[in-house]
């Protein structure tokens, strides 16, 4: 297809596509309206199935199925990133014993470049904050249902703490981490559970993914049905992914070098 | 409200020109982290702190700390083209 081709059928695309947007966009409430007319039903059926966080209600008791394709949306993100950072031929990964490319400065960063250890403060400011972090990751994925947060921004958060070892420069630290736990069959897991979570609803005749279990007292930390079980299996999914995710990411610079007769 | 929300769209505005201007990519990895927060703001002052969450871990930590290591990969296997 030449270039002029192209431009003609990207310029019809795109005008039928800003015709269409337009045309829908017009039907929507206003910006800043006062009268939601899906916002007022989403809050009821919240309410009514005791979920105070309305937000956590639409994700995982109203719309779970969708919510269901965006988690498996990261799985595949993150087989395909171990895909393609599997270790290539004319790569190998260097034994923790050789440490001969660093200038070891005491700070043990296997496989840093010479003098990359972190400033004191950064390394002080680094492990102050990882309990904090992790300790406000569980929170989010405790209270999905209950405020904001829930497993998504949960699990990204007590990922994110992890890695705090990361900027502090006990590379490896984190690596032991990472490996002590199976992370990948973790991520499998998460996902399976909320899959089967939701097909556990298909027992008791029920759709797929409804809501289906007591729902107890307005505000409880067990409450809400589903939705905090959910949330935890969305939780353990997301941390698990992330963690191969930027593990196989920093393996890469830091780990496998490639394989060639370096003095 | 209304003209706190105008405000923080236009740095929104200002902040992604900004990420787009910076040329240098470690610079840019830390724009973009800056471009995260100011996002995480305008969720703020709609009014959808779950949103803001999300955008602020997700933007301003994760995003810009897989573009960071994968720039220095980059710039470390272009060393080792050098020295060949």
């Amino acid at each position: 297809m030449s270039t002029r081709t192209r431009l003609v059928v990207f310029a019809v695309g795109a005008l039928v596509l800003a015709v269409a947007y337009v045309a829908a966009a017009d039907l929507l409430p206003g910006f800043g309206a006062t009268s939601h007319p899906y916002g007022s039903r989403a809050v009821n059926a919240a309410v009514n199935h005791r979920t105070p966080n309305s937000i956590s209600s639409v994700s995982f008791d109203q719309r779970g199925f969708d919510t269901l394709g965006e988690e498996f949306i990261l799985v595949l993100s993150v087989v395909g990133t171990m895909l393609l950072l599997r270790e290539a031929p004319g790569e190998e990964e260097e034994d923790a014993g050789s440490g001969d490319d660093t200038g070891d400065d005491g700070a043990g960063g296997q496989g840093r470049p010479p003098g990359a250890s972190p400033p004191d403060a950064v390394r002080l400011a680094g492990y102050l904050m990882l309990p904090l972090t992790c300790l406000v990751g569980g929170y989010l994925v405790a209270h999905g249902h209950l405020s904001p947060g829930g497993g998504f921004q949960g699990g990204v958060a007590l990922a994110t703490g992890v890695h705090l070892l990361y900027l502090a420069g006990d590379y490896q630290a984190l690596d032991r981490f990472r490996t002590l736990p199976p992370f990948e069959v973790a991520e499998a897991v998460g996902a399976g559970g909320f899959v089967a979570v939701g097909a556990a609803a298909l027992l008791v005749g029920a759709a797929f993914l409804s809501n289906v279990l007591p729902k107890g007292t307005w505000l409880a930390l067990v409450s809400a049905g589903t939705v905090p079980v959910l949330n935890v299996a969305a939780g353990v999914a997301v941390v698990s992914g992330l963690m191969v995710l930027l593990g196989e990411f920093l393996e890469q610079t830091l780990v496998v070098r490639e394989e060639e007769g370096s003095p | 409200m209304t003209l706190l929300v105008d405000l923080v769209l236009v740095l929104v505005g200002a902040v992604g020109t900004a990420v787009v201007l910076q040329r240098e990519a470690t610079a840019q990895a830390l724009v973009l982290a800056e471009f995260g927060l100011a996002f995480t703001v305008l969720a703020l002052v709609l009014q959808a702190p779950d949103v803001a969450l999300s955008l602020f871990l997700v933007g301003s930590t994760v995003v810009p700390l897989l573009v960071l290591v994968a720039v220095s990969k980059r710039q470390e296997s272009n060393q080792q083209e050098a020295q060949k």
